[in-house]
C-alpha cells in the first residue's frame, strides 16, 4: 500500500505548502502571516536546499570535486529570465483561459524546463573535461567555467549587463516548496537506485568500480548533468522570486557557500545537506541581531560603552564559526549518516536487546 | 613593434607577481595536497604590513632603497609568521581529515582574514607610499619601463633563485622534497614533518608578501579584498604549470600575465573586448588541461591501485 | 521511503515553526514614541565597501547634527544600518528586514544602482519612502513614486563632461576607459559618447576594465597608439589614481576627464602629480568657502578623521532632505512623507540646491573642477546647468565661491546655458 501512503503524504505536503504560501501573501492565512523578510529567508532556505542537495549528488555521492555550482545556477536563472521577459507576457495571454494563477504557473513551468535544460546542457559541456581530470584539477576547471559564465553574462547587454535584469515574479513560495520537495525526492531516489549505487562505488574506489563493470565515465557525466539541471532549477526559482538578476549574485563566493552547506551538514548525507542549507542561510542573518543585543542588553548590563560595534564583526564571527565547526566536527554535523538514522537508533535503543549501537 | 614590446613588459610585470603568489600555492599543495585559499589574502596582508611599516618607520617620507628593503623584508617576516600561525591553529587540526574539510577550513580562513581586515582598516582603498625613487626609462622607441617594474623583475628573480637554492641545496629543502613525495614515510625516516610543513607555509607566505609589497609599489592602491582575484589567478597559474611543480608555477604565472595583457591589447582585433580579461586566465587553463590533464610541466601520475 | 518522508516532514515542521516563531517576534521591535527610526543599507564588507562606509558616515553625521539641535519636532532620529555585502540579493533582503522587522519610516541607500534597483520595489510595495543618495541610473526612480534621489542622473553628468571637452577643451577625439562591471561607469560612458559625438567629436577607442583590477597598462598602451585628445575615465578614485599614474608612466600627457566618483582625499595620495591635467564634473567643490560646505567638511573631518568624498556629501544631503521632509509633512505618515520628499524645492544642501523634478530626480547644476595635485585640491572651472534650469542672475555664490575665477565662470556659465537653450 505504498502508493496510498505516497498520495496521502503528497496531499499533506501540498496542503502545508498552500497554507505557508498563503501566510507569505499580503492577506495572510486567517490573520496569521509571515512578513516579507522571513518569507524571503524561507524562500532562500528552499532554494539553497535545492542547490545543496544537487551539489551533494556530484560532490558527496559521486566523489567529484566541483566548486562552480553558482555558474549553473546563473545559466538557468538568466536563460529562463530571458524567456520570461521576452515571451512571458504573450504566453500569459494565450494561457489566459486558465486564470491568472494558472497562466503564471504554466509560464513558470515552461521557464523551469528551459532553465533546467540549458543548465543541463552547460553541465554536459563542463562534464566532458571531467572525464579526463581528477580531484583538484576538476575543481579549478569548474570554478573557471563558473567565472567565465559570469563574465560572459556581465558582457551581454541584452540581459542587463552591469545594470541588472528585472524578471517577472512568477514563482511564489508554493512552487518553490514543490520543487524543493521534488528535488529532494528525485535525488533521494537516484541515490537509492542502481545508478546511485554505481555513483557511490565511484566515490569509494574508481578503479575498483571500473573493474566491476561500472561505466565510470557515463555515470560521472550523468551525475554532473543531473546536478547542473537542478542548480538551473534553483536559478529559475531564484530569478522569478527575487525579480532581479545581477552577476554580483553569482560570484564564486556563492559556489563556496553551497560547498560550505554540504560540508557543514555532512558530505554524502541528504539530510546533512538540507541542514547545512538551513544553517548557512540563517546564520549570517541571525548574526545581524548581535548589534541589537549589544545596544539593548550587553552594554546596559556591563555598564560600559564598547569601543566597537559588534554588528560590524558579523561576518568575522561567521567565518570563525565555520573554521571552528571544521576543527571540532570535521566530518560535518551529520557525517555520512541521515537524520533518520538517529531516530532509528533511538527506536533500537528502546528495545531490551540493547548492545553496541552503530 | 614598440607597442608589442610594451605590452609584453606590462604582461611580464603582472606575470612575475602571479608567479610569486603561485609558488606558495604550489609548495603547500605539493606537501599537503591542500588548496590554501587563504594564500591570496596573505598577499594582501603582506601589502598592509608593508604599508604600516613604511609609515611607522618613516620611509614613506623619503624614498630610498634601504627603506624599501627593510619594508620588504619586514612584511615578508610578518607574513611568514602569519602563515605559520594559520597552519598551526587552523590547518593542522584538520590535516588528517578529508580534502573537503581542509578546503572549507581554508575558505573560512580566507573569509576570516578578509572580513577582519575590512573591520580594522575599512574597505576604503589606501594609498601605498612611494618607497623607491620612481623614474621612467625608455627601452626603445615608445616602449617604456619604470623603476617599480624593474624592481619587480629583479626581486622576483632573486627570490626564485633563493627558493631554488633552499629547496635543492639545504637540509630543510631536502626534507621538504621528501615530505612532498610521501608524508608518512618521511615521518618514519625521522623527519620532523610538522616543522617542515610550518617552514613551507612560512616560505610560501613570505613570497606572497613580497608579491604584495612589490605590487603595491607598482600600483599604489591597497584594499582588504585585493587578494581575491590575484589569489585566484595565481592558483590558476599554479595549476596551469602543473600544481606541485615549482618551475611550473613560475611558467604558469608569466604565461597568464602575458596572455591577459595581450588579449586586452590585441583582443579587439579578433573580437574579444578587454572586459574578458579575467576570463582569459580560466579559458587558457581549461584549454591546456584538456590537452595536458596534469598541467604544462606536471607529470601524469598513474593512479595507485 | 518512510525515512525520506520522515526527513521531509522534519524540514517542513522546522520551517513552519521558524516562520511562526519569527512572526511572534516582530511585534516587539516596533518603534517607541520619542525616536524616529530610519533605515540605512549599504555595502560595508563587500567589493564596494568604501562606498557604503562613506554613505553611513555621512548619514550618521547629519543625524547627529539634527539630534544635537533638538531633533525633528522634538523627536530624535535613529539610524539602523544593515550591511548588504554589495550584492543585489542581500540588498533586497536587508531592506525588507529594515521595513518589516525594524519598522523604519524611511530608507536611505544604496550607492550602486543595481543594488538600489533590486531593493526599490520592496520599498515601493511597502509604501516606505526611499531616498537614494547616489544611485545615478535613471531607472532607479522609475520604480515608483516612493523612490527618489539627491544626485545627478547619468545622462546629465555624462553630457556635462562631453560639453566641457568639446567646447572648453576643444577636443576633437576622445578615448574612454570605463569600468564594465559598474553600472555608473557604463551609464556615464554611454551618455558621454552620445553628447560628444553630437558635438562633432569622435570616440576613437573604448577600453574597459573590471572592478578591483590593478593593472591598466595594457588598455592604456593600446590607447597610446591612437593618440586621443582627451581620455574620459568614468570610474571611482581607487582605480582612477592608478590609471593616471600608469598613463603618465607610459608617456601619455592628455587631459584626463572624470565624474564625481573621483572625489576623495585618497585620490591625491594614489595619483599624485600625475593627476594633471585632469578635470572632473562634481556636485560641489570642497574648497568652496560657502559656510554650509566648509562646516560639513570640518565636522566630517573631525568626526571620522578623513576628509569627506562626494558619496559622503550626498549621503549627508539625503539625510537632511529626509529630516526636512519629515518636518514639512508634520509627522511620519508614509504618504504625506513621500509627498513632502517629492516636493523638495531649492533645499540648500552641501551638494548644491536640491530640487526634485517630476520623476523624483534631483535637478541641480554641475560644477567642473580642475585637479590641482600640488595643493591637493580641486580648482573651480565652470558651472554647467541642466536644460530647462535658468542660472541665477547674481553671482552663483552657493555653487562657486572661488572669487578669482568668478568672472570667467560667469561668462562660461552663460555661454553654456545659451548652448543649452538654443538646442
Amino acid at each position: 500500500m505504498n502508493w496510498v501512503k505516497a498520495i496521502i503524504t503528497g496531499i499533506i505536503f501540498i496542503a502545508i505548502l498552500y497554507v505557508m504560501n498563503a501566510m507569505l501573501s499580503k492577506s495572510g492565512f486567517f490573520g496569521m502571516g509571515v512578513d516579507d523578510y522571513n518569507g524571503r529567508l524561507l524562500v532562500f532556505i528552499c532554494i539553497n536546499i535545492i542547490l545543496a542537495t544537487s551539489l551533494n549528488l556530484i560532490n558527496g555521492f559521486t566523489g567529484q570535486f566541483s566548486i562552480g555550482h553558482a555558474g549553473f545556477m546563473a545559466v538557468g536563472a538568466y536563460a529562463s529570465a530571458y524567456f520570461s521577459n521576452n515571451y512571458g507576457v504573450s504566453l500569459l495571454q494565450s494561457f489566459g483561459f486558465l486564470g491568472e494563477t494558472g497562466a503564471t504557473s504554466v509560464v513558470l513551468l515552461i521557464a523551469i524546463v528551459i532553465g533546467a535544460l540549458v543548465a543541463a546542457l552547460m553541465g554536459l559541456i563542463v562534464g566532458i573535461p571531467s572525464l579526463r581530470l581528477k580531484g583538484d584539477y576538476l575543481a579549478i576547471v569548474t570554478l573557471g567555467f563558473a567565472e567565465i559564465i559570469r563574465i560572459v553574462i556581465l558582457n551581454i547587454d541584452a540581459v542587463g549587463g552591469a545594470t541588472g535584469y528585472p524578471v517577472p515574479g512568477y514563482a511564489n513560495f508554493f512552487w518553490i516548496g514543490i520543487f524543493t520537495i521534488i528535488t529532494v525526492v528525485v535525488i533521494h531516489n537516484i541515490i537509492k537506485s542502481n545508478t546511485g549505487r554505481a555513483l557511490v562505488s565511484i566515490r569509494e574506489d574508481e578503479l575498483a568500480a571500473e573493474a566491476m563493470g561500472v561505466n565510470v565515465t557515463r555515470y560521472k557525466v550523468t551525475a554532473f548533468v543531473i546536478g547542473s539541471a537542478f542548480a538551473g532549477i534553483a536559478g529559475v526559482l531564484f530569478a522569478h522570486n527575487n525579480k532581479f538578476l545581477h552577476t554580483n549574485d553569482f560570484q564564486f563566493i556563492r559556489s563556496f557557500e553551497i560547498i560550505i552547506m554540504i560540508v557543514i551538514g555532512g558530505m554524502g548525507s541528504m539530510t546533512g545537506a538540507i541542514l547545512g542549507a538551513i544553517i548557512v542561510t540563517l546564520l549570517p542573518e541571525l548574526l545581524r541581531y548581535l548589534q541589537q543585543i549589544q545596544d539593548s542588553t550587553l552594554e546596559p548590563m556591563i555598564g560600559i560603552d564598547l569601543p566597537f560595534n559588534i554588528g560590524e564583526l558579523r561576518l568575522v564571527i561567521f567565518a570563525l564559526i565555520l573554521i571552528l565547526t571544521m576543527i571540532l566536527r570535521p566530518q560535518g554535523i551529520l557525517g555520512t549518516r541521515e537524520a533518520g538514522d538517529f531516530f532509528k537508533r533511538f527506536r533500537r535503543a528502546d528495545k531490551p536487546t540493547g548492545g553496541v549501537i552503530e | 613593434m614598440d607597442t608589442f614590446v610594451q605590452q609584453l613588459v606590462n604582461g611580464l610585470t603582472i606575470g612575475s607577481i602571479y608567479a610569486l603568489i603561485a609558488l606558495g600555492y604550489t609548495m603547500v599543495y605539493g606537501i599537503l595536497r591542500l588548496i590554501n585559499f587563504a594564500h591570496g589574502d596573505i598577499y594582501m596582508v603582506g601589502a598592509y604590513a608593508g604599508f604600516i611599516l613604511a609609515n611607522a618607520l618613516g620611509f614613506a617620507a623619503s624614498p630610498s632603497i634601504f627603506g624599501f628593503a627593510i619594508t620588504l623584508l619586514g612584511s615578508m617576516a610578518i607574513a611568514a609568521a602569519l602563515g605559520m600561525a594559520i597552519e598551526r591553529f587552523a590547518y593542522r587540526p584538520v590535516r588528517k581529515f578529508s580534502k573537503m574539510t581542509t578546503l572549507i577550513t581554508a575558505i573560512g580562513m580566507s573569509l576570516f582574514i578578509e572580513y577582519l581586515f575590512v573591520f580594522i582598516f575599512s574597505g576604503t582603498p589606501k594609498a601605498f607610499p612611494q618607497l623607491l625613487p620612481n623614474e621612467g626609462y625608455t627601452l626603445f622607441g615608445n616602449a617604456k619601463i619604470s623603476t617599480s617594474q624593474i624592481s619587480i623583475f629583479v626581486i622576483s628573480i632573486l627570490l626564485m633563485i633563493a627558493l631554488q637554492y633552499i629547496i635543492f641545496y639545504t637540509k630543510v629543502g631536502k626534507a621538504m622534497r621528501a615530505v612532498s613525495y610521501n608524508l608518512t614515510s618521511a615521518k618514519l625516516m625521522g623527519i620532523n614533518t610538522d616543522f617542515v610543513i610550518s617552514f613551507t607555509f612560512a616560505l610560501g607566505s613570505a613570497l606572497a608578501a613580497a608579491g604584495g609589497v612589490l605590487t603595491a609599489q607598482y600600483n599604489p592602491k591597497i584594499d582588504p579584498l585585493m587578494g581575491i582575484m590575484y589569489g585566484l589567478k595565481a592558483f590558476v597559474a599554479a595549476v596551469l604549470g602543473g600544481i606541485g611543480n615549482i618551475p611550473g608555477a613560475v611558467l604558469g604565472g608569466l604565461l597568464i600575465g602575458a596572455a591577459e595583457t595581450l588579449v586586452v591589447g590585441y583582443g579587439g582585433y579578433i573580437g574579444i573586448p578587454s572586459t574578458y580579461r579575467d576570463a582569459v586566465a580560466f579559458a587558457i587553463l581549461i584549454l591546456v588541461l584538456l590537452i595536458r590533464p596534469a598541467g604544462l610541466l606536471g607529470s601524469n601520475v598513474q593512479e595507485k591501485v | 521511503m518512510k525515512r525520506i518522508f520522515l526527513t521531509i516532514g522534519l524540514i517542513v515542521s522546522m520551517l513552519s515553526s521558524f516562520a511562526c516563531v519569527q512572526k511572534g517576534g516582530t511585534g516587539t521591535t516596533t518603534s517607541t514614541g520619542d525616536t524616529i527610526k530610519v533605515g540605512v543599507y549599504g555595502d560595508t564588507t563587500g567589493a564596494t565597501s568604501s562606498f557604503g562606509q562613506s554613505t553611513k558616515n555621512g548619514i550618521q553625521l547629519a543625524f547627529d547634527e539634527i539630534n544635537a539641535a533638538g531633533g525633528v519636532d522634538g523627536k530624535k532620529l535613529e539610524m539602523l544600518f544593515e550591511d548588504d555585502q554589495g550584492t543585489p540579493e542581500k540588498a533586497k533582503t536587508v531592506i525588507s528586514k529594515l521595513i518589516n522587522q525594524d519598522k523604519v519610516i524611511a530608507v536611505l541607500g544604496e550607492v550602486a544602482s543595481s543594488n538600489s534597483l533590486a531593493a526599490a520595489p520592496v520599498a515601493q510595495e511597502a509604501k516606505v519612502p526611499m531616498i537614494s543618495p547616489s544611485s545615478t541610473n535613471p531607472k532607479v526612480t522609475e520604480v515608483g513614486d516612493y523612490i527618489s534621489r539627491v544626485c545627478f542622473i547619468d545622462p546629465f553628468q555624462g553630457s556635462v563632461m562631453a560639453k566641457f571637452a568639446a567646447n572648453t577643451l576643444k577636443a576633437k577625439t576622445a578615448a574612454i576607459l570605463g569600468d564594465n562591471s559598474s553600472d555608473y561607469s557604463k551609464g556615464l560612458t554611454q551618455f558621454f559618447e552620445q553628447e560628444f559625438t553630437k558635438l562633432g567629436g569622435k570616440i576613437i577607442t573604448k577600453q574597459t576594465y573590471a572592478q578591483k583590477d590593478q593593472d591598466f597598462k595594457a588598455q592604456l598602451t593600446q590607447m597610446r597608439d591612437q593618440k586621443p585628445d582627451v581620455i574620459y575615465v568614468p570610474g571611482y578614485y581607487g582605480e582612477v589614481g592608478i590609471i593616471a599614474k600608469q598613463a603618465r608612466e607610459l608617456g601619455m600627457n592628455q587631459p584626463l576627464l572624470g565624474g564625481d566618483g573621483w572625489d576623495s582625499p585618497e585620490l591625491w595620495k594614489l595619483g599624485g602629480v600625475s593627476l594633471k591635467p585632469a578635470y572632473i564634473s562634481n556636485h560641489y567643490s570642497a574648497d568652496n568657502p560657502a559656510p554650509e560646505i566648509q562646516n560639513f567638511v570640518k565636522a566630517y573631518q573631525a568626526k571620522f578623521n578623513v576628509a569627506p568624498d562626494s558619496l559622503a556629501a550626498l549621503a549627508y544631503d539625503s539625510a537632511k532632505v529626509l529630516a526636512d521632509a519629515i518636518k514639512r509633512a508634520g509627522g511620519t505618515d508614509s504618504a504625506k512623507l513621500k509627498d513632502a520628499i517629492n516636493a523638495t524645492k531649492e533645499f540648500p544642501g552641501v551638494t548644491g540646491k536640491i530640487t526634485l523634478d517630476g520623476s523624483r530626480n534631483a535637478v541641480k547644476p554641475a560644477v567642473v573642477l580642475e585637479l590641482n595635485p600640488e595643493a591637493s585640491k580641486f580648482d573651480f572651472k565652470e558651472t554647467i546647468y541642466p536644460e530647462g534650469m535658468t542660472p541665477p542672475t547674481t553671482t552663483t555664490a552657493a555653487t562657486n565661491g572661488n572669487t578669482t575665477t568668478n568672472t570667467v565662470s560667469n561668462t562660461n556659465t552663460n555661454s553654456t546655458a545659451n548652448t543649452n537653450s538654443t538646442k
